[in-house]
């Protein structure tokens, strides 16, 4: 292929802009998400994300000092008030126009001088120092209105992660979710691993009747819906009095991760060399000393793959947490309920529905970009060929 | 207790409960049942190495067993009957079926679970091979793929906030900050359109969240099959003068066939099972139910045990030609 479109600039041109294309289409959304969790809700509904990192045009609309506090009088029944548009407030950029009348917002120049008749004029400067300036009537009663047309530059914060992660009085954040979030992966990832290793040794190399069979089953189990478990298996838990905790639920993700397990493992390991296993047994090692000396350490890419997909299938888990862990009190809610929860309840506040959601995609993230390798490894090895 | 303790003795009593049951049980069959010495130690090695394979898959089919086989039958079972007050059951043969059939809901649950499965595959599947076609050579190509791969690893439910914001659309005076309404703006759309709240395309927007997450798991898998195909193959079609969509077509596609069949019903299977997404995103409102939907919504919320579990069954009537399937092959391929 190369050879061909090497040689034809046009064509290289043309394969690097569609992928530039498709890279852009399957980036923006994230980065739509991300991008907003860094804003204030004012300025996530303002404007739209994409123009967040540009400077802002906005019009805002303040007022002047008190003239019944600040006004000095200059004689000659004259009065002014003097100051800067902008203190107390947490202001940084520029002022571009400005203007008195709500039918022309932007009538003036920065240093312009605004007659606002019988002598009452106003001069605001580009940096928001104004003088307002006129006789007794004029500069009394109350402030004179000021709108402003103002370029922000970008400005981002991290406040919503602070309020989303560490703020006490949140009773919706998302610190205890991700406790909780924690509390399930983690048992949740390392045990099916042990279980299914042993497993896939002896499907892998150890002789017995029905292995074939054994095998044939759990490749069928591979795409059995979890749904179906639900109703059964909650009875269940609650029959023998586990009832809907962590323990069912670490005990569902087992079972429903075995077969994955098993069957990535098997593949792996019946991959490995005969000679070594061979030589191994010649020379008197068990099959338990085989397992765990040789079969384990060399079998490490197989569990890490495992682990990731169990790590991100867990992580991101709804269907389970809801069934099997998340009871009436909601003491146990995960992070994903508690987004879905927001979605309901804070539909609209983007800056916190944004934050929680990256929280909550943020270690999955991390883990792909870290251990890429491994999982690409493993999807190859376990989709059934 | 604080859960995360709880959850450290958990890992130490089921990590270290599973090590000692192997390493007992290994010890336990050579040590005490069948020794290794005496008049029978020959005999008694063999019995031990009988037994040995069902010691190392003692857990594993237990779990399968309890977790993924029992449940099927129970469902079944479950899809007969009738619950009533007081936790009996009555038999009520297929009526639970016929009552799910008769209701409208589940009609366009099933119709639009046609319609994902027709979609979904087809477009992630299609885009993968695409996007494993055309990063393949590219020098930035893995970065590319990287990002192309990422949603892989986001949650159904991370996604459906994140495609919210995508299709987010406010009054018609203020800014727009939902991309999607922006570009129809800006390109010649009268008023921002609620995306999601219009009966059946409604479906496609939350289709795309679907094939936005597929795309990468069929690029990674295809591109592995596109670097497999033997390089004679191409440079003979190049020598007589085929054009790249020449060779793409009728020489790529065809020798990655087969693979293209595994990544395709493998989403097919995902798309089967669809329930966070509709869930978190709609909630099957304005026509867009599905069927895993339905059924949580059945089971949990109209505490319906008979029509929740035949609802399930129907998914797995609609899996059952893939799960065959697969076994077929991977018995053939085991021979």
């Amino acid at each position: 292929m190369d050879a061909i479109a090497g040689r034809k600039p046009a064509v290289v041109w043309a394969l690097n802009i569609s992928v530039v294309a498709l890279v852009a289409l399957w980036l923006f959304p994230t980065l739509g998400l991300l991008v907003s969790s860094f804003r204030t809700g004012d300025q996530i509904t303002a404007s739209g994300w994409w123009s967040s990192f540009l400077p802002a045009e906005q019009t805002i609309q303040l007022r002047v000092a008190d003239p019944d506090e600040a006004r000095i009088d200059l004689g000659n029944g004259r009065f002014m008030v003097e100051g800067n548009i902008f203190a107390g407030q947490d202001f940084e950029g520029k002022l571009r126009s400005w203007g008195t009348s709500s039918r022309n917002l932007s009538a003036f120049q920065p240093g312009d001088v605004n007659d606002l008749g019988d002598g009452e004029t106003l001069t605001v400067q580009a940096d928001g120092a104004y003088v307002w300036e006129g006789n007794d009537d004029q500069i009394s009663g109350r402030a004179q209105r000021v709108f402003l047309d103002v370029i922000t530059p970008p400005d981002f914060t991290l406040d919503n992660y602070s309020f989303v992660l560490f703020d006490e009085d949140n009773s919706e954040g998302m610190a205890k979710a991700f406790m909780n979030t924690l509390t399930v992966v983690i048992p949740a990832t390392i045990i099916p691993i042990l279980i299914a290793a042993f497993a896939a040794y002896a499907l892998a190399w150890m002789d017995f009747p029905g292995r074939a069979l054994l095998i044939a089953i759990i490749v069928g189990l591979l795409v059995v819906p979890l749904q179906l478990a639900l109703i059964p298996l909650l009875s269940l838990h609650n029959a023998i009095g586990i009832g809907k905790g962590y323990l069912g639920t670490w005990l569902a993700h087992t079972g429903f991760g075995l077969p994955l397990a098993i069957y990535l493992l098997r593949n792996y390991m019946v991959g490995l060399p005969r000679d070594i296993i061979e030589n191994a047994k010649v020379d008197g090692a068990t099959d338990f000393q085989i397992f765990t000396k040789i079969i384990l350490p060399l079998s490490f890419p197989a569990l890490a793959s495992f682990a990731i997909f169990q790590f991100l299938w867990t992580w991101n888990d709804l269907l389970v947490a809801l069934v099997f862990l998340i009871d009436a009190t909601g003491e146990t809610t995960v992070m994903t309920k508690q987004i879905v929860e927001l979605l309901g309840t804070r539909g609209g506040d983007w800056e916190i529905l944004a934050t929680s959601a990256f929280v909550s995609i943020a270690v999955p993230l991390a883990v792909f970009f870290a251990m890429q390798k491994y999982l690409v490894r493993g999807l190859l090895a376990g989709s059934v060929k | 207790m604080n859960p995360a303790l709880q959850g450290l003795i958990t890992i130490i009593i089921g990590v270290g409960g599973c090590v000692g049951y192997f390493y007992g049980a290994n010890l336990f069959l050579d040590k005490v049942l069948f020794k290794a010495e005496g008049p029978n130690a020959g005999r008694n090695i063999n019995r031990a190495n009988m037994i040995r394979p069902w010691v190392f898959l003692m857990p594993a089919l237990l779990a399968l067993g309890l977790y993924l086989a029992y449940p099927v039958f129970a469902t079944l079972r479950l899809s007969f009957l009738e619950r009533l007050p007081g936790n009996e059951y009555n038999f009520v043969g297929f009526e639970n079926y016929t009552k799910m059939f008769a209701e409208p809901k589940f009609i366009e649950a099933m119709l639009n679970n046609v319609l994902w499965l027709v979609v979904v595959p087809a477009a992630a599947t299609a885009f993968g091979l695409l996007a494993a076609q055309l990063t393949d050579r590219l020098k930035w190509g893995n970065i590319a793929k990287s990002i192309v791969f990422m949603p892989m690893a986001i949650s159904f439910v991370g996604a459906a906030v994140i495609f919210k914001l995508v299709y987010e659309a406010r009054p018609e005076d203020v800014a727009q900050i939902g991309i999607l309404n922006h570009l129809y703006l800006t390109f010649g759309g009268d008023a921002p359109v609620q995306w999601l709240q219009v009966p059946f395309w409604n479906n496609f927007f939350l289709m795309a969240v679907l094939i936005w997450i597929q795309t990468g798991f069929a690029m990674v898998i295809l591109s592995a099959a596109l670097r497999g195909i033997p390089e004679e193959t191409i440079e003979a079609a190049v020598i007589d003068g085929a054009n790249p969509f020449q060779i793409f077509f009728k020489i790529k596609v065809p020798q990655i066939m087969s693979t293209i069949v595994v990544v395709w019903t493998t989403i097919t299977i995902a798309t089967l099972k669809v329930f966070d997404i509709v869930f978190a995103m709609t909630n099957g409102q304005w026509e867009t139910q599905v069927l895993a939907n339905y059924m949580y919504d059945k089971l949990f919320r109209a505490n319906d045990w008979g029509m929740g579990s035949a609802s399930a069954m129907i998914i797995m009537l609609m899996v059952t030609p893939i799960l065959v399937w697969n076994v077929y092959n991977a018995r053939k391929e085991m021979q």
